[in-house]
């Protein structure tokens, strides 16, 4: 079969089976395409997760794109990212259609009224997770909870607080760097 | 022809800010599709996340192709047409990553251990937290919890019931919504 078919295929079914992302997705990937056909290395692909981690999007996307990327360059990306949009565009698009028209039955209406306040939650609990892999400490508790504020009574844009707390990280750490070299020049 | 050009522009600054996975993700959505266009009311939001919840595939792909779709045909144009929106809003959320490998790739190994990277990395992630919180504070509102006393109290009580099952238990979030849903129908 052809190559590009086949990572299709693969990605396409490993997206179709995986409920709850791109974390979700790795140990498939990895079994299939590192163990069973040693299509990419152990360390190539540890390092191209690290790396679908640290750019920006959609993370079992960029998982894709970076493995299919390696292998095969711009097709290679090309393929396997369709694989895994395919099968969720299909079936949301199915939803959209659908759901729009059941949504205003009283049993549909009922259902959700208690779902809502499930999702809501759902989306609160990983908050104090990352603030535990974030580091959040009473020093720069701060940002999170004036980025918070901010958009929840402000409704300032989620991207802004991306951009500035970026670039203030960027900020902070040139100004460390030069009190270090403070600190240098003064021992000497 | 200005809402194509807007959904394209919305989900590709999206998919090229979307740092910290799906989650903070759903903030930047919530915040351009609800908070500044009104493509959705708060409640569809919270639908779709469900809905997202309990489908293969990542959360990222999933709005995107459902509000592609719904903000079309919300505009009046046909369900074909809605079709296109939701293949513009989905290839714009990934064409990001597309553009950022074939920047990246070229200086990959230096690229994640630059200072000046981690320093990013280091105001970033507080800011993820925030708008995790963010999310999660905008969706309490009367559209998800009601605003009769009765709908209110059952809400908060799944709410807190759901938030420790997940945080503390760590329970299937599938199972939540289900168990969620039934609840919603027999209360209401």
């Amino acid at each position: 079969m052809n190559f590009y078919i086949k990572s299709f295929l693969i990605f396409s079914r490993i997206g179709l089976f995986t409920i709850g992302g791109g974390y979700a997705m790795v140990p498939l990937i990895e079994a299939d395409l590192v163990d069973k056909r040693k299509w990419i290395s152990k360390e190539d692909f540890l390092d191209l997760m690290a790396l679908a981690q640290t750019v920006p999007g959609i993370f079992a996307v960029n998982i894709a794109i970076f493995i299919g990327y390696k292998i095969r360059g711009f097709w290679g990306a090309f393929w396997m990212a369709l694989g895994t949009v395919l099968p969720s565009f299909v079936i949301m698009l199915l939803i959209a259609l659908f759901f729009r028209q059941l949504q205003h039955l009283d049993t549909v209406e009922r259902i959700f009224k208690g779902i809502r306040p499930a999702v809501v939650a759902l989306i609160a609990a990983p908050t104090f997770k990352m603030a535990k892999s974030a580091r959040i400490s009473r020093y720069n508790i701060w940002i999170p909870v004036v980025s918070a504020l901010f958009i929840w009574l402000l409704g300032f844009s989620p991207i802004y607080v991306i951009i500035l707390s970026g670039l203030g990280g960027y900020l902070y750490g040139v100004y460390e760097k030069k009190q270090k070299a403070k600190k240098g020049e003064e021992k000497q | 022809m200005i809402l194509f050009l807007q959904l394209f522009y919305t989900f590709f600054k999206i998919g090229l800010f979307g740092f910290g996975g799906g989650y903070a993700m759903l903030s930047m959505i919530q915040g351009e599709v609800v908070t500044r266009y009104g493509w959705l009311s708060t409640s569809e939001f919270t639908d779709i996340v469900a809905l997202s919840q309990m489908t293969p595939g990542p959360i990222g792909i999933n709005s995107a192709t459902y509000v592609g779709y719904t903000a079309v045909v919300n505009a009046g144009y046909s369900h074909a047409v809605g079709v296109i929106g939701s293949v513009i809003t989905t290839l714009s959320v990934v064409l990001p990553s597309f553009i950022l490998m074939i920047v990246i790739s070229r200086f990959f190994l230096k690229f994640q251990k630059h200072p000046a990277v981690e320093a990013v990395f280091r105001g970033l992630r507080p800011g993820v937290v925030g708008l995790l919180a963010a999310a999660a504070l905008v969706l309490m509102n009367g559209e998800n919890f009601g605003t009769d006393t009765y709908q209110i109290v059952i809400s908060s009580l799944l709410f807190i019931g759901v938030f420790i099952a997940s945080y503390r238990y760590k329970v299937n979030p599938i199972m939540l919504i289900v168990i969620c849903g039934v609840l919603g129908y027999a209360f209401y």
